[in-house]
């Protein structure tokens, strides 16, 4: 119970109090506290566990750096099921607000009595890198034992388990400078910035701007007038409560808002966070820089914070952090926060500096301001578990020892600027001696760092130190480097007697660095022990790589819109809602979702398609083909470009007719085919497949500007522009033809693979007939806004005829019936034309096309390979499962030499069988063998077809 | 080398862990070995280790250009199954899924095998009909790989959306039970300090600049930052960066390297005890026994050697998690890294003999090379001892892009990890 509000001063609002809850306790702040101001002002110095030993923490900083102050915020349940609790988030972090409620995190059963405390105990046994050690034997216990031990132990807060109602937004912005940082040096350069007329963005990751001089009264008018000043701007955009996390490629930077948290729940309207996607000319970093703990036994009991951190409370939130409060410095800053406190109330009783030669007018001061000073002394130890109760010092840290009783021991270690988004950006660092540590040097984008994070601030001089000298051995102490990840000075030096000379290798092994802090307050003094031990010097061990983000930032923010139903909006034809007006039941294919079969009454998948199908072999069908892949070819040399992309000749198709087209990659073996058209001598409709439209515009759009640029050729994609109607059935004829103008339909006038333009319905089409069924079929293209009334029409139209709508699953069992190929289904990017049946669409004479060379490979043509070909089971009314192995003994054991798999398999209505496609090595040559497909349980027989044509092999009800 | 035990751990507690001796010694360079291997990540690391624990080539020196393990063996998520299509993947995947069984204690170090089962989700029919085509493949070939329905994979994964309303609903799973992640720096680290203790030496922070050969076109040794250093036979093991390593041998290698990212969030309680891969939505995801949540993300649509992606990589990873997973939108990405892979043009690695005499090559690996680390080591060793391949990495020559004999499984079902 050390800390309390001080009577007067700092920038809360003491007329406005706020009431909350910290583990069900009930506690009061004020406007303009945080989580850790309000506790500490209550006198609550404790504030969580840490990660591996559970030692009590209080806090260490008041900014971003905080290791142990984590907390679960829970704003509570809005339904069932949805709530709002947030775990990990740092204390000071955390706005106050009416009602808030928090909880600490990782202790069983509190947060004063914590069995997992034991592990602090037996913590001899448990050094870092401690696991890679034991647990081996017996080799049994690891699973059960071992392993789930370790798991049980993971982890900080809890995760939510509940849905989120928060949404987020996204955003984007370009701007001629970005500042980020906006305390003095950041506002000083928004303001510069702006007179040249350009767009300025300065964002700050604080509720107010200021930064440092918050915490620094002299600085509040000069602050006052220049934030007024910046608002001023009309072309400044200030953003605070807004964390520049991540510097990418090409001045692109990643920013997260917070929008809501720091208001009452029933106060949040609208998104939580926005995620702002900044691209900007200039990037002006002024990040600041984060003050350094001391390293020394009982560093880390609550109570022993930053110099910074005491100096903030006191000044910003009128909070003192003990009645008798000492300070440890090796650094001029921990001097100045010392009067500055003092000046604030605060009941500053000593300042222990290791140097004995200090600056006089800092000593003078001091001593002015009735402060004890001990120069050329280091603490060595600190009393008190939950909070502190008075610390022993030494002359040197190994002199004689004298006590002190205080209640809070505040750290002056020094300074790091705080260069991460630099670095981000590959930025490079140079080390700078009386900083003790890395500034920016030479920037790899457009940008520049000022103030304080680019060691341009005056903070005074002082030591850079691994460690606090003291009486012990370092492997005796508790001198904690990585406060939240229970990193002791001791284990780095273990790190370095194991071998780890690369600062990457100390950090792995140790784990410093790699909490939530991402090593904020522990990377410099990680590095300055790891010299002493190495006994090199800090430059010659590297430094950590920084990277992305900068402070934890929630997923929701970073996939912004892309939830639920955005997060790939499904694509739906203009015929869907009548689809789903007719009951469909849908499939989801590649973005589409397709009318898998149009159930009636109670019929289930079977039932229906049997019925779709014999309906179109009877009378007619009609079938939603409008995903198909659709691709207008422009151009005087499109038949030459056509011709060196497919497998096929097309020079000499003419205008008016269909060709089915056959596409392989470069490696020669099939990606996508389907039919297209020659319009005019210049122009193709082309045709893919559904899933594969976008990639085939992607490789033709290569081929063109990479390989042929010489060729006269646009594509176009088209896929959305036409709505396609497929009918089909001995009958389509019938029902289209009265709604169809200005094309002879006749089969003369109008054979199978055409193409007529004219209108239907009174709107245009292009009515191609060609038939996926083995029927006589139309595809009937209009635009796309005609699509739905076009297909009811066709509907009206053909209820005289029976007309049955169809979905995909029947548009399979019919393709398959004829033996046609789907792209993906029956190939699987490994079959070639031949391997597929398909060498007669290979245009042999053609000097050259996508894949050819490839063709020519030994082993394209070697014996052995898989070809696809037809499987008809011995007992007609077994369906193979797609996907199954086949094999030519089942009896053999395992591993099995399998010859292929099932490809495609339905029963056929029509056939009143199954029926199925399969790759089988040498499959043409097997012709009437039996092969066997091994299930669970049992085996089934069947005989291999050469060919996979079922149905109308002679192909006659097409021509009709 | 002192042993590793729960004893020894006691033992040395007593003394505040004085005594523990260095895992790996740093050496300099000789003048010249039997074998040299290029690059220290897990592969070559554990490549010169069965060099000399099986064919007692000791002789041997590991030489990196940065820190052993800190290329993508330092970088992945550690997913680790073999539940791969064709036979030639899955007995290259599972001879190393073997290894896997027993490599703590056959290495001294526990590598924190963890067979905690990777469910790969089916959101489609296209997406059941491949799996079901794994699932009977792999059950004839010896390799478990058992199909979900969707209340089962929730079962098996609790915090697993299977609201048949979502987006990609989850229409069921293929789980390998066997399948699961390791300690990736464990394996680096164990590998390296079992085979300096068998007397090979590994050099860091030294980049290989040359590959010297002789007259006759054999290899002679390797240029490096800090001299030449002479090698009867040299096996190249450096992912990303093989291609430029093999140039230096006058080969061009059909690799392209991208860089490839993932993250983790901020550690929580135990929540997700499994790992979960959908290659439909695009995520892979597993906790650590930390507690983060380990998530790996896709490659750059760009080639590249920075070790950093794109920041809509990361957007569209954490859409896709929380697609499957919406209770985590309120999680939070505490890192992000990138790793570069390289990529052959039928997704299978290049693992045996190149035409140069004296040269091996071990690539390709690319998005998913991690759970092949102790068989891909084992065939590498096997193939430079005997300057022939094993059987099952014979089929993952280089002469395939020739020949056409390709081993595609990434046409076969688009899987990445
Ligand atoms: C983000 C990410 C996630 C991944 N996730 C998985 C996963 O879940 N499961 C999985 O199985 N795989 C995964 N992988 C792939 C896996 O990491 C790699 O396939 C595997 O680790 C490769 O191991 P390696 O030892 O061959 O390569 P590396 O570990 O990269 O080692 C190669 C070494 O060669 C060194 N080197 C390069 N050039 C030179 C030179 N000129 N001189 C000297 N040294 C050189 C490098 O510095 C490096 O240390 C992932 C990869 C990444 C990047």
């Amino acid at each position: 119970m050390s800390g309390y509000r001080l009577p007067a001063g700092g920038r809360i609002d003491r007329a406005a109090p706020l009431d909350f809850t910290f583990d069900g306790r009930a506690y009061r702040g004020f406007a303009g506290d945080n989580l850790a101001s309000a506790l500490v002002a209550s006198g609550q110095m404790l504030f969580g566990r840490s990660f591996k030993y559970h030692r009590p923490r209080g806090i260490l900083g008041m900014g971003t750096e905080e290791p142990n102050a984590l907390v679960t915020v829970d704003r509570g349940a809005t339904a069932p099921g949805w709530g709002r609790a947030t775990p990990n988030l740092r204390a000071p972090s955390v706005a106050l607000y009416q009602g808030l409620n928090a909880q600490s995190q990782n202790r069983f059963p509190s947060l004063r009595f914590d069995l997992g405390a034991v592990n602090d105990r037996l913590g001899a046994l448990f050094p870092a890198g401690f696991y890679n050690k034991t647990f081996m034997w017996p080799r049994s216990a690891w699973e059960k034992l071992y392993e789930p031990a370790i798991r049980r132990m993971a982890g900080l807060g809890a995760s939510p388990t509940t849905r989120d109602p928060d949404h987020y937004d996204a955003t984007y912005a370009h701007c001629e400078v970005l500042v980020v940082g906006g305390g003095l040096a950041g506002i000083e350069a928004a303001l510069s910035a702006a007179q040249d007329g350009g767009r300025v963005i300065l964002i700050d990751e604080q509720d107010e701007l200021g930064g440092g001089a918050l915490a620094d009264r002299a600085l509040w008018g000069e602050l006052a007038d220049k934030t007024m000043a910046l608002r001023r701007l009309g072309n400044v955009t200030v953003l605070t409560r807004t964390t520049a996390f991540g510097y990418y490629h090409q001045n692109f930077v990643g920013a997260v808002e917070q929008l809501t948290d720091h208001l009452a729940p029933e106060q949040a309207k609208g998104a939580r966070e926005r995620l702002w996607r900044i691209r900007a000319g200039e990037v002006v970093l002024a990040q600041g820089a984060i003050e350094r703990p001391l390293v020394f036994d009982g560093n880390d009991v609550p109570g022993v914070m930053l110099s910074s951190a005491g100096r903030t409370l006191a000044v910003r939130y009128g909070v003192a952090v003990g009645r008798a409060v000492a300070v440890m410095a090796v650094h001029d800053s921990g001097w100045r926060d010392a009067m500055a406190m003092k000046a604030a109330g605060v009941g500053v009783v000593a300042v222990i500096d290791l140097r004995s030669d200090v600056a006089p007018d800092l000593v003078a001061a001091a001593r002015a301001a009735g402060i004890a000073l001990h120069l050329g002394h280091a603490v060595t130890s600190v009393s008190g578990r939950h909070g502190v109760s008075g610390v022993t010092f030494a002359a040197n840290g190994t002199g004689h020892a004298q006590q002190l009783a205080v209640d809070a021991l505040l750290m002056a270690g020094g300074w790091t600027p705080t260069v991460h988004l630099w670095s981000h950006a590959k930025g490079s660092l140079r080390w700078d001696a009386d900083w003790g540590a890395y500034l920016p040097d030479v920037a790899q984008e457009n940008c520049r760092a000022v103030g304080a994070g680019a060691g341009a601030w005056d903070m005074g001089s002082g030591l850079a130190l691994g460690t606090l000298p003291g009486p012990k051995p370092i492997w005796q102490t508790k001198a904690f480097v990585d406060f939240q990840n229970d990193v002791k000075a001791r284990d780095i030096d273990l790190a370095v007697r194991e071998g780890m000379r690369s600062i990457e290798h100390i950090k792995r092994y140790t784990t410093n660095g790699m909490a939530t802090d991402q090593g904020k307050t522990s990377n410099l003094n990680g590095l300055q022990i790891a010299s002493g031990s190495l006994a090199k010097p800090v430059t010659d061990i590297g430094l950590t790589t920084f990277r992305p983000p900068y402070t934890p930032q929630t997923f929701g923010a970073l996939m912004g819109h892309h939830k639920d139903a955005l997060f790939q909006p499904i694509r739906k034809t203009v015929i869907d809602g009548w689809a789903a007006d007719h009951g469909a039941v849908f499939e989801n294919v590649a973005q589409w979702r397709r009318a898998r079969y149009f159930p009636q009454g109670s019929e289930d998948m079977h039932a229906a398609v049997a019925r779709e199908c014999l309906a179109v072999r009877e009378r007619v069908g009609m079938f939603d083909a409008s995903t198909l892949g659709k691709i207008e070819v422009v151009g005087p040399d499109a038949a030459e470009f056509l011709n060196r992309m497919y497998t096929n000749p097309w020079k000499a198709l003419q205008p008016g007719r269909c060709r089915y087209g056959l596409l392989l990659r470069e490696d020669g073996f099939i990606t996508d085919d389907g039919v297209s058209a020659r319009l005019a001598p210049d122009r193709f409709h082309l045709t893919t497949t559904t899933g594969g439209a976008a990639r085939v515009l992607a490789m033709m759009e290569d081929y063109l500007q990479t390989e042929w640029s010489d060729l006269d050729v646009w594509l176009t994609s088209t896929t959305e522009q036409w709505a396609v109607i497929a009918v089909q059935g001995p009958l389509a004829r019938a029902v289209i033809a009265p709604l169809v103008e200005g094309i002879d339909l006749s089969p003369s006038a109008f054979p199978h693979m055409a193409i007529r333009e004219g209108r239907i319905c009174g709107v245009p089409t292009r009515l191609f007939r060609v038939s996926f069924t083995g029927e006589l079929g139309f595809e009937v293209n209009v635009p796309a806004e005609h699509g739905r009334m076009v297909w009811q029409a066709i509907h009206a139209a053909g209820q005289a005829h029976g007309i049955t709508p169809y979905g995909t699953e029947t548009m399979h069992v019919l393709r398959a019936e004829k033996g046609y190929v789907i792209v993906g289904q029956d190939t699987d990017g490994t079959l070639t034309p031949d391997d597929a049946g398909m060498a007669w669409a290979v245009g042999t004479k053609k000097p050259d096309f996508v894949g050819k060379r490839s063709l020519s490979r030994p082993d394209m043509a070697a014996p052995g390979r898989k070809q696809l070909v037809g499987l008809l089971t011995e007992d007609p009314q077994d369906v193979l499962e797609e996907g199954a192995q086949i094999v030519a003994d089942p009896d053999q054991p395992v591993p099995m030499t399998m010859l292929g798999h099932v490809t495609s398999s339905y029963h056929s209505a029509t056939l009143g069988r199954s029926i199925a496609m399969a790759v089988i090595a040498d499959g043409r040559a097997r012709d009437g063998q039996v092969i066997h497909v091994p299930m669970p349980g049992r085996t089934i027989r069947a005989r291999v077809t050469a060919s996979t044509v079922f149905y109308d092999p002679e192909g006659s009800r097409l021509d009709v | 080398m002192m042993r590793f035990s729960g004893l020894n751990l006691i033992a040395q507690a007593f003394s505040g862990h004085q005594a523990w001796p260095e895992q790996w010694p740093d050496k300099a360079p000789k003048a010249s070995y039997d074998v040299i291997i290029v690059g220290a990540g897990g592969h070559g690391l554990g490549a010169a280790y069965y060099l000399a624990a099986k064919y007692g080539i000791t002789n041997v020196a590991v030489i990196e250009k940065g820190w052993l393990g800190g290329g993508n063996t330092g970088r992945n998520t550690t997913i680790i199954r073999s539940n791969y299509l064709y036979d030639e993947s899955a007995h290259l995947y599972d001879h190393a899924v073997k290894l896997w069984d027993g490599l703590s204690q056959e290495l001294n170090y526990n590598v924190m095998y963890s067979k905690r089962g990777v469910l790969m989700l089916a959101h489609n029919v296209h997406d059941i009909q491949s799996f079901k085509r794994h699932i009977h493949a792999n059950r004839l070939n010896g390799v478990d790989n058992e199909w979900l329905s969707p209340e089962e994979c929730q079962a098996y994964c609790p915090p697993l959306d299977i609201s048949p309303n979502a987006r990609h609903p989850v229409l069921g799973g293929a789980l390998q039970r066997r399948g699961g992640t390791a300690r990736h720096d464990s394996v680096a680290w164990g590998y390296a300090r079992k085979a300096t203790a068998l007397g090979v030496d590994i050099i860091q922070n030294c980049a290989v600049t040359g590959i010297r050969r002789g007259a006759d076109g054999a290899v002679l040794g390797v240029e490096t930052e800090r001299g030449f250093i002479g090698a009867k036979k040299i096996g190249v093991s450096a992912a990303g960066n093989t291609s430029v390593v093999m140039n230096m041998a006058g080969l061009e290698f059909p690799l392209e390297s991208y860089p490839l990212q993932a993250l983790v969030s901020e550690p929580v309680k135990p929540i997700f005890p499994c790992v979960v891969m959908s290659n439909t939505v695009h995520a892979y995801i597993s906790q650590s026994d930390k507690g983060e949540l380990v998530i790996g993300a896709g490659t750059d649509q760009y080639t590249s050697y920075s070790q950093r992606g794109a920041f809509h990589i990361i957007e569209h990873t954490l859409a896709a998690i929380c697609e499957i997973f919406p209770i985590f939108t309120r999680m939070r990405m505490l890192r992000t890294w990138g790793g570069i892979v390289d990529v052959t043009p039928d997704r299978s690695p290049i693992l045996g003999k190149t035409p140069v005499p004296g040269l091996y090559a071990n690539c390709g690996w690319g998005t998913g090379g991690f759970k092949a680390t102790p068989g891909a080591a084992d065939l590498l060793a096997h193939t430079i001892a005997h300057d022939a391949p094993h059987a099952i990495n014979a089929p993952f020559n280089l002469d395939r892009f020739r020949n056409g004999r390709m081993i595609d499984e990434a046409a076969a079902a688009a899987v990445a990890h």
